[in-house]
């Protein structure tokens, strides 16, 4: 056995089982990695205490035969998702001093599992953006840097702080939530596992709602197995979530293995972006040659309406936030900013709680929703998104899943895409219809750019199919044999 | 579809988020930028086309309706700015 921080949560149940290790001491190794790792910034609240304590339960329940799927797994957990009794910011400053007195139904899910609680990490603002650096709380850095460039490395967001923590070793796991590839982009570019399921199949309830017809919780992991396990705890339903959905969510471990010999695999030409960098492109054939060399038949497929996804989104999103986030008016929770009278107050408290990036989004879809735009902005954009799911419906006739690359890019280094909202809106191009169809994708580590920055390939199935998207990831994963253990230039002695 | 600083102010005011004044300008021009590129939809017929009104097909579960939940007026003003007698307590607003 390695290092209890190199541990994926199959070997740890397994160390675990056979009396190798405790989860005390699991969590004990993972404290003390989170506590050397603060240049990073992934955490913006740690609770070592917790985590200690919940490592001591999962021990006893261990030790009498009760062990949960997780018993004593140490994750971490996005500052989106509200904890009991613990502090949840969404990454701003408006909820800095918010703490919760309930749990979101995902999280209690994990820990009836037995999992154990390391902290939350960070995130984009509202989980607005994909490079952390919109985070009230400064940007979490990517443990990767780049061979020869010293230069510190977005992770992606808005989960960036979870995927972060997973690369780093300093969490088994963690969990994120995907609006517009909000796991699979950080995934990709901090070299973890992320896997955003079917829409409704993880309750939203006791997340904070960015945009709700959006918002997909799921997994951070360093192996497709993990992300399996994961998601068997997560998912469910959830009276609570009126979309959540009442279909079974079993049998993911089990479909890992089953290999991907006479699956069709579809290869959509329209995500073939003009100035593609010629090492994303590389890397999308490796994983085509890959699949068809164990046995997959790969199938040139079409999805005209891609090139408008993300136009659609940036209507939909901001207009969905924009109603959402009316609830932080400085009365009944977060910031408040006393002024002359109520308006004025409400005006000072939510100028003072948002940063800019949430400002824009709530201002572009107030003008959306607006009396006299809303036809030409939300309902035309929910029309092309009705089109855009109606595509995939079609090419699920014909194919089995789809082969993509996650992003169109390494991770940048800090402050090189953040003057220009639209080419950073660009990282989402690959990951977001998956988001507007609510269809399940993952990202899996594949490769590294030249300068050694990991890469992600994207798999994409049907509706309620991630033991499809999870089978096809892992045959990636082992043809990749991806080495996902960066150097610690962050330890602190 | 362009707008201009007047109509950004609108906007902020009915979002309830105060914009200073030398912000409206910077202001304008990002989200023109952002109205821009989103014109592009305009190009997609849509004529005969429903708008899409659930993500995953599913009927809305029905329940009882019934009180499930309640007696917790403590932690729902646990984490208000101000708070009195059980009331959240905001600026005057009867004079």
């Amino acid at each position: 056995m390695g290092a209890l921080t190199e541990l994926d949560i199959a070997g740890a149940i397994a160390a675990m089982d056979k009396g190798a290790c405790s989860a005390r001491e699991l969590a004990a190794a993972h404290i003390a990695a989170m506590e050397g790792a603060r240049p990073l910034n992934a955490f913006i609240t740690e609770t070592p205490e917790k985590a200690l304590a919940m490592a001591d339960a999962a021990d006893a329940a261990r030790a009498r035969g009760a062990a949960g799927p997780l018993c004593g797994i140490p994750l971490a957990i996005k500052d989106l998702f509200c904890t009991d009794g613990v502090r949840t910011t969404a990454g701003s400053h408006i909820l800095e001093n918010f703490t919760p007195a309930y749990e979101s139904t995902v999280s209690a899910s994990l820990w009836h599992a037995g999992a154990v609680m390391l902290g939350k990490t960070n995130l984009d603002e509202f989980a607005m953006g994909s490079s952390n650096e919109s985070s009230y709380f400064g940007p979490a850095i990517n443990p990767w840097k780049a061979e020869g460039d010293d230069r510190e490395r977005v992770p992606g967001g808005s989960s960036g702080g979870s995927t972060a923590a997973v690369a780093a070793g300093l969490a088994m796991a963690a969990i994120g939530t995907d609006t517009g590839g909000s796991i699979r982009q950080p995934a990709a570019f901090s070299g973890v596992v992320g896997l955003k399921p079917t829409y409704g199949r993880c309750s939203r309830w006791g997340v904070v709602a960015f945009a709700s017809s959006l918002d997909h919780p799921g997994p951070i992991t360093r192996t497709v197995m993990d992300a399996a396990i994961m998601l068997e705890a997560m998912a469910g339903f959830d009276w609570r979530d009126s979309t959540s959905v009442d279909v079974p969510a079993t049998g993911f471990r089990a479909a890992v293995g089953g290999g991907v010999k006479g699956l069709k695999i579809g290869i959509p030409r329209e995500f073939r972006i003009d100035g593609m960098a010629p090492e994303i492109e590389a890397l999308w054939q490796t994983g085509i040659d890959w699949l068809r060399d164990a046995g997959a038949t790969i199938v040139d497929i079409s999805l005209p309406l891609t090139k408008y996804a993300l136009p659609v989104y940036y209507i939909i999103a901001p207009a969905e936030a924009s109603s959402n986030l009316a609830r932080y008016d400085g009365v009944r929770y977060g910031l408040r900013d006393d002024g002359e009278n109520l308006i004025d107050m409400y005006e000072r408290s939510r100028a003072a709680g948002f940063g800019a990036e949430v400002r824009r989004r709530v201002l572009i879809g107030t003008y959306a929703l607006s009396a006299g735009y809303y036809d030409a902005y939300y309902l035309k954009a929910q029309k092309v998104r009705g089109l855009i799911a109606g595509e995939f419906r079609a090419v699920f006739g014909d194919v089995d899943a789809i082969l993509t690359p996650t992003a169109p890019s390494g991770a940048f280094a800090l402050g090189e895409k953040s003057d220009d909202p639209i080419a950073m809106y660009l990282n989402d191009v690959f990951t977001v219809t998956a988001d507007l169809a609510g269809i399940p994708a993952i990202s899996v580590p594949a490769g590294k750019t030249a300068d050694g920055l990991p890469l992600g390939l994207q798999v994409i199935g049907p509706a309620f199919d991630e033991a499809m998207v999870l089978r096809i990831g892992r045959v990636i994963e082992e043809c990749a044999a991806f080495e996902g253990h960066p150097p610690a230039w962050w330890r602190q002695s | 579809m362009t707008v201009d600083k007047k109509t950004v102010a609108k906007m902020a005011h009915l979002a309830r988020i105060g914009v200073a004044d030398g912000d409206l300008a910077p202001l304008t021009g990002e989200l023109n930028n952002i109205l821009g590129w989103v014109e592009q939809l305009s190009e997609v017929d849509t004529d005969d086309v429903a708008p899409m009104t659930s993500v995953v097909e599913m009927t809305l579960p029905m329940r009882d309706d019934v009180v499930t939940d309640g007696g917790k007026a403590d932690d729902i003003l646990k984490n208000a700015p101000q708070s009195d007698h059980g009331f959240f307590v905001v600026p005057k607003v009867i004079e």
